[in-house]
């Protein structure tokens, strides 16, 4: 596929496979690997990255930097010299100086490495929509009056590129035409295709008025003739801010990360100060270190494994979005989105599939039979073309109701003032009931009384259907059959369930373990919402939710110190997705929506916030499991440099030189080898991410202390001794 | 046998501290949260113009801490500056400008570090009026800024954490005069001399004439114990038989230094609401000290030597009525504490043995650490404790509800900077500048070599963690010691206090996050064991160096 994104359908099946088996290969992504022509490609970005002026801002690894260049200095320096000078009372090999400067360098190279191979993604992903962003001829209206003339039929048109584009101007696009800006349709509908935007190839109808009068500049129109109100600045459209997103251009500090450089800022001035103070000690007490062997100490201790992952941490997680077609407008909405709380779902789409499905006939009196209530109910609902009539008839045919011939009559179709639909046949041979009406109780009873008194045992019956199906969940629909003047009778009743989604009470169990409170929004009465709480297992329920009622809920959560995270597709959720902390606005949703929110999803998924917490709550672990790692390794690190540093004049310090290491140029040098390949073998996770189980705060941290502290204290440890292994064979180590 | 006693004193002491616990620490949660005050306190308020009920911001607490204490060091210094012409003297001379200075300091940042030896150099009016003064109000003003921290915690969408006055007030005459008159008659009743005699000549079964030293010795040494102090009346500290006559003193005056550290996670859970984050606390700082507790005690009854090896562990510079157990734990306790009394000499110590006193201060006096300074300090490596594991379960970090944001760490990171920069740049710069150096290796070391290294590094160390004990060994009066311990104490003292007052003020002005399962619990096992991890992971980092550069490479040799 030419676009950068996975089809919805890759997408979703993705991200269920992730919810149930999140640590199964299947849901490891294509970030997992990493190739080595990525690396290769990523590796002039990372020579160009040593600009001090660049690597100022990373004071980590600019301490680095700073040490190799000195040390290199120094190492050319030395011959003229009269060669290295001795160490800690040792002496030291004539390449020692050299080596060490070599290897800090790579250090470097490899942490601005991890950085570009993590932009490199997000370029590729830029420059193809960069693609639709190139500028178009455009028809822009000299004078619009909407009243007068909203079709724009004869108002006057003038061409432009689509870069002169003004915020409020209206144009006019026709099929074949890319639309030239964001926009709001105020005249026409049409079908657009947005897979540039969504990766979606199937057109989508866009209309004027109503949630799905939004389109995205740089979409073609393929059918039919719009005029749209541009309602984006230039230069700051939709396409641009995914640009300027996914290159990593507008990637801002989160709260988190700015919280976690100073604290790597913090513990790289302790180690310095350790640094600077061990020679004035050391020439009192032992014999003063060469200059080298100190920045080698500094290096190994200052956390450079994670001072050189940090930024592809970040902006990996941002692609991780991306690739799940979600936009996050900053990254802060990342990272609050693993803090989020409250979850607020729509019931409809999200926790229930959009529509009911018929589930049972049931009659009503013994003097109808199942088969002439299956039978009449099916006849009503065949020229039905909602999804409920589809269902009724569907479960017909599996009570052995055949339709064969056609079918001649009249349908009368479902309007809000009826109240029910159905048909009117004219072929006789139904024995005596042509008409058949289905609908609510109230609005069939009252049709059949028009002509028949409706017998107290079946009133008596109705109602307990009624009143059970409600307490179910469902909705009833009463059938009823009879002639136009002649009698007519209620047959039964039918049970539309709303279905809730398959495996949606686990995901919701997964979020509960996460800490997360889940509310259902639902226009419903209370009773049914009640029963659809229970059975999808959400936490509670906000029963005939106004928009303003959502966001009454929103502000009460908050004020109680929640986080709370919502989706929203209609302008009337503008208020509610601006005021939650995460709101995750459908791309198929008005542009005050998408403005409102500070997401997009491309897929107009509303289970994918689901994911979302989990990408946030993946984003912090990852930087706290590699901080952790970073830091943990330093005490092996102690133990292969301090015993060398000093060898020579204690050499009862052997007895912490528990590796066993060659030599004491050999022992430092396998630090800082160890110190710069480590970084590396974590590109690759730090650029997937930790693997995030949907368990309790404790839970997670016990395990990830074992895999990334523990872990942490042991690997150097046997890393070193390998690397010294090789080491020890240079001649003169 | 040995053994045996040393752990019937220990399960003696733990009895103690487990029956005080909950009384004295809900006893200090009411005293630092009542509404209600004191008769004398209102006369008190009215005399220094204190609403008792206006509260302050946290530059207003700052400026009340800092004000209160730049009077006190002034007062001292004038105090020491003026003997000659006051009462009961003995006859002493006007303490010099430098000694007076860091005596000052010392007294005023709860060090209590002694570049002098009293018995000759402090008459009782400088004792009494000056240093016992400040015993009592510079413990009152570390248990102030901890309990500023504490109700922080509490506190929602609060512009102020509390009032300095008012801490200092009730901290002083509802908890350290009252408990320190009973503690005074109890070490009386022990044989703690309390005079004011004077010297007293007496003539020795031998003969000779030797000089016996009186004064109001158990006045001061209560207080000198129970607010974690430690300078003691005679040079000799609570080793001399007049400040600690036998082993139950000595076990008492362990009791009482460790009484309000230890109780005070219990006035932190209190305030919070959720005695288990006492419980937490209680846990970390207990297990600390029990670790280094046993390593000492192990180090010195394996002493290695002949003279060791004869006696039964090392003895020297112990006292034979202690022993070695009773010393060790002295010594832990006392390093453990921010106090610094001693009962023996921690330079004669095994080197790994001397090890211990000195890696307990590096510790950063939290395990319980001073009154106050302890919690606090405490606190500040719970909040980076709470940011790593945080980060480590997805969740922006929180603690009892109050996220831990850039600020809040930036404020954690400075304040655990502050005493191993002032530790490590004070003993590199003894050694760095040449005339100092010179002055140092000809006047001051005892022991050239690693050992010599030990002894300004202890110096440091107990200077910038205001512990205020000494290794012995090392001659401190001298224009260089005097000034550089002087600032390291002030700075160690006071940036830290700065840094969680105004972390006090950023959590007091955040709303409380309610918990869920997805926040991480800190008042179980596993935080425990998390935070006494970063604890000795920061400690191990910083100072391994310096170590293997003395105590370890003598231990190792």
């Amino acid at each position: 596929m030419s676009t950068p994104h996975l089809t919805s359908t890759q997408a979703s099946s993705e991200s269920e496979t992730s919810t149930r088996a999140p640590g199964s290969s299947a849901s490891k992504r294509r970030t997992a690997t990493l190739s080595t022509a990525q690396l290769l490609a990523a590796f002039p970005g990372a020579v160009r990255k040593l600009d001090p002026r660049q690597m100022w801002r990373n004071p980590v690894m600019f301490i680095v930097e700073v040490g190799a260049a000195l040390t290199t200095v120094l190492g050319i320096a030395e011959p003229f010299l009269g060669g290295p000078e001795t160490s800690g009372g040792t002496d030291v090999p004539p390449t020692f100086t050299l080596g060490i400067a070599f290897w800090l360098w790579l250090t470097v190279i490899f942490a601005n490495l991890a950085e570009s191979v993590a932009e490199g993604r997000g370029k590729a992903q830029a420059d193809s929509l960069r693609k639709t962003r190139s500028d178009t001829e455009t028809h822009r209206l000299t004078a619009y009056d909407p009243s007068g003339d909203p079709a724009a039929e004869n108002a006057a048109v003038e061409a432009l590129s689509s870069a002169d584009l003004r915020l409020g101007d209206v144009v006019v696009v026709v099929a074949g035409e890319l639309i030239p800006g964001d926009g709001d349709i105020v005249w026409g509908i049409a079908s657009v295709d947005e897979s540039a935007i969504t990766g979606e190839s199937a057109p989508v109808v866009r209309e004027s008025g109503g949630e799905r009068s939004a389109v995205t500049g740089g979409t073609r129109v393929l059918s039919d003739r719009i005029v749209v109100q541009i309602t984006s600045k230039p230069g700051e459209t939709f396409v641009d801010r995914m640009i300027a997103l996914v290159e990593g251009a507008t990637r801002q500090k989160t709260p988190n990360e700015m919280a976690l450089n100073i604290l790597l800022a913090s513990l790289s001035i302790v180690f310095l100060v350790v640094t600077l103070t061990i020679n004035p000690i050391a020439d009192y007490s032992a014999a003063a270190v060469s200059v080298p062997v100190l920045v080698a100490l500094l290096v190994c201790l200052i956390p450079t494994t994670i001072g050189a992952l940090l930024s592809a941490i970040g902006i990996a997680g941002m692609d991780r979005l991306v690739q799940r077609n979600v936009l996050a407008m900053s990254g802060r909405a990342v990272e609050a989105a693993g803090d989020v709380t409250t979850l607020l779902l729509d019931k409809t789409g999200t926790i229930t599939y959009g529509n009911r499905r018929a589930t049972e006939f049931t009659p009503l009196s013994s003097g109808v039979s199942q088969a002439d209530l299956v039978r009449a109910a099916a006849l009503a609902s065949l020229s039905d073309p909602t999804p409920e009539g589809k269902s009724i008839v569907d479960l017909a045919g599996e009570n052995g109701f055949v339709h064969t011939g056609t079918l001649a009559g009249d349908v009368v179709p479902f309007t809000a003032q009826t109240r029910m639909s159905g048909v009117d046949l004219t072929d006789i041979t139904t024995d005596g009931a042509p008409l058949i009406r289905k609908g609510a109780g109230s609005a069939v009873t009252a049709w059949v009384e028009e002509t028949t008194s409706v017998p107290d045992p079946v009133r008596a019956a109705l109602a307990t259907q009624v009143e059970r199906i409600s307490t179910l969940g469902g909705t009833p629909l009463v059938v009823a059959a009879g002639s136009a003047g002649g009698p007519r009778t209620i047959l039964g009743v039918i049970y539309l369930k709303d279905i809730v989604k398959e495996g949606i009470a686990e995901r919701f169990a997964e979020l509960r373990a996460m800490g997360i409170r889940t509310i259902m929004v639902t226009g419903d009465n209370p009773l049914t919402a009640k029963t659809i709480a229970a059975e999808a297992g959400v936490d509670d329920f906000l029963a005939e939710a106004t928009p303003e009622e959502k966001l009454t809920l929103i502000r009460k959560e908050q004020e109680g110190g929640n986080l709370v995270a919502m989706t929203g597709d209609g302008t009337n959720d503008a208020p509610a997705l601006a005021q939650a902390d995460v709101g995750v606005a459908m791309n198929t949703g008005t542009s005050a929506a998408k403005e409102a929110g500070n997401m997009v999803d491309l897929d107009s998924d509303p289970t994918k916030l689901i994911d979302i917490v989990r990408i946030g709550k993946q984003l912090l672990i990852t930087r706290g499991a590699l901080t952790t790692f970073s830091i943990a390794n330093d005490i092996a690190k102690y133990f292969a440099i301090i015993p060398a540093m000093f060898a020579g004049v204690f050499p009862g310090l052997a007895a912490l030189n528990v590796m066993q290491l060659h030599s004491p140029a050999s022992a430092i040098l396998s630090a800082i080898i160890f110190n710069a390949i480590i970084i590396v073998v974590l590109i690759p996770l730090a650029l997937r991410g930790v693997n995030y189980r949907p368990v309790s705060a404790s839970q997670i941290l016990g395990r990830n202390l074992l895999i990334y502290g523990l872990g942490g204290v042991i690997a150097p440890f046997m890393g070193i001794k390998i690397v010294d292994l090789v080491v020890s064979l240079i001649p003169g180590f | 046998m040995d053994g045996w006693l040393a752990l019937l004193q220990v399960l003696t002491l733990v009895l103690v501290l487990a029956v005080l616990y909950r009384p004295l620490g809900d006893y200090m949660a009411h005293i630092y949260t009542s509404r209600h005050d004191l008769a004398i306190e209102r006369g008190f308020y009215r005399l220094i113009g204190v609403s008792s009920r206006s509260e302050q911001t946290w530059p207003a607490y700052l400026r009340g801490v800092l004000a209160f204490s730049a009077v006190g060091v002034l007062l001292v210094y004038a105090i020491q500056r003026a003997q000659a012409v006051l009462p009961y003297s003995l006859g002493f001379p006007a303490i010099p400008e430098g000694l007076s200075f860091n005596t000052a300091v010392s007294f005023v940042t709860n060090t209590n570090w002694q570049s002098y030896s009293p018995d000759v150099t402090m008459g009782y009016a400088v004792q009494l009026i000056g240093l016992t003064v400040q015993n009592f109000v510079s413990s009152a003003v570390g248990i102030a800024v901890a309990v500023a921290l504490v109700r922080a915690f509490a506190l929602r969408k609060s512009g102020t954490i509390g009032n300095f006055w008012i801490d200092l007030t009730r901290g002083i005459l509802r908890l350290l005069l009252p408990v320190s008159v009973i503690a005074a008659i109890v070490l009386l009743a022990g044989g703690v001399i309390q005079n004011v005699n004077g010297f007293t000549d007496v003539t020795t079964l031998s003969g000779a004439t030797q000089s016996i030293p009186g004064g109001p010795v158990a006045s001061q040494e209560a207080i000198k114990i129970f607010g974690t102090n430690g300078g003691g009346f005679f040079n000799a500290n609570s080793a001399h038989p007049f400040e600690n006559p036998s082993a139950w003193t000595s076990l008492f005056q362990i009791v009482l230094m460790l009484a309000i550290p230890f109780s005070l996670p219990r006035t932190f859970g209190r305030v919070v609401g959720d005695n288990r984050q006492g419980y937490a606390i209680l846990a970390t700082m207990a297990t600390l000290f029990v670790v280094s507790l046993t390593a000492i005690t192990m180090f010195e009854l394996g002493g290695a030597g002949t003279a060791p090896q004869a006696a039964g562990g090392a003895m020297e510079g112990k006292e034979t009525r202690f022993g070695i157990a009773a010393s060790t734990l002295y010594a832990t306790a006392t390093t453990l504490t921010s106090t610094g009394a001693v009962n023996s000499m921690h330079d004669s110590y095994t080197a790994l043995g001397g090890m211990m006193p000195m890696l307990n201060m590096m510790l950063g006096e939290v395990a319980p650490g001073g009154t106050g300074s302890g919690l606090y300090g405490m606190l500040i490596l719970a909040v980076i404790a709470v940011f790593v594991a945080g980060l480590l379960v997805g969740r922006t970090p929180e603690y009892l509800g109050k996220k831990i944001g850039p600020r809040e760490i930036k404020l954690a990171s400075l304040y655990i900077l502050v005493t191993p920069t002032l530790v490590l740049a004070g003993t590199a710069l003894s050694f760095a500048i040449p005339a100092v150096r010179a002055d140092v290796e000809g006047t001051s070391i005892w022991n050239p070599g690693l050992h010599g290294l030990s002894e300004v590094l202890y110096a440091f160390t107990s200077a910038a963690n205001n512990n205020g004990s000494a290794f012995a060994g090392l001659t401190a009066n001298t224009p260089w010691f005097n000034t550089a311990l002087g600032v390291a104490m002030l700075l160690g003292r006071f940036l830290p206090i700065v840094l969680v007052l105004a972390l006090a003020s950023s959590l007091a002005a955040q709303d409380r996050v309610p918990a869920t399962v997805g926040t991480l619990p800190t008042n179980r096992p596993q935080f425990v064991g998390l935070l006494i991890g970063v604890t000795v992971i920061i400690t191990a980092l910083t100072y391994f160096p310096v170590l293997a550069l003395g105590p370890l490479a003598e231990g190792l040799q």
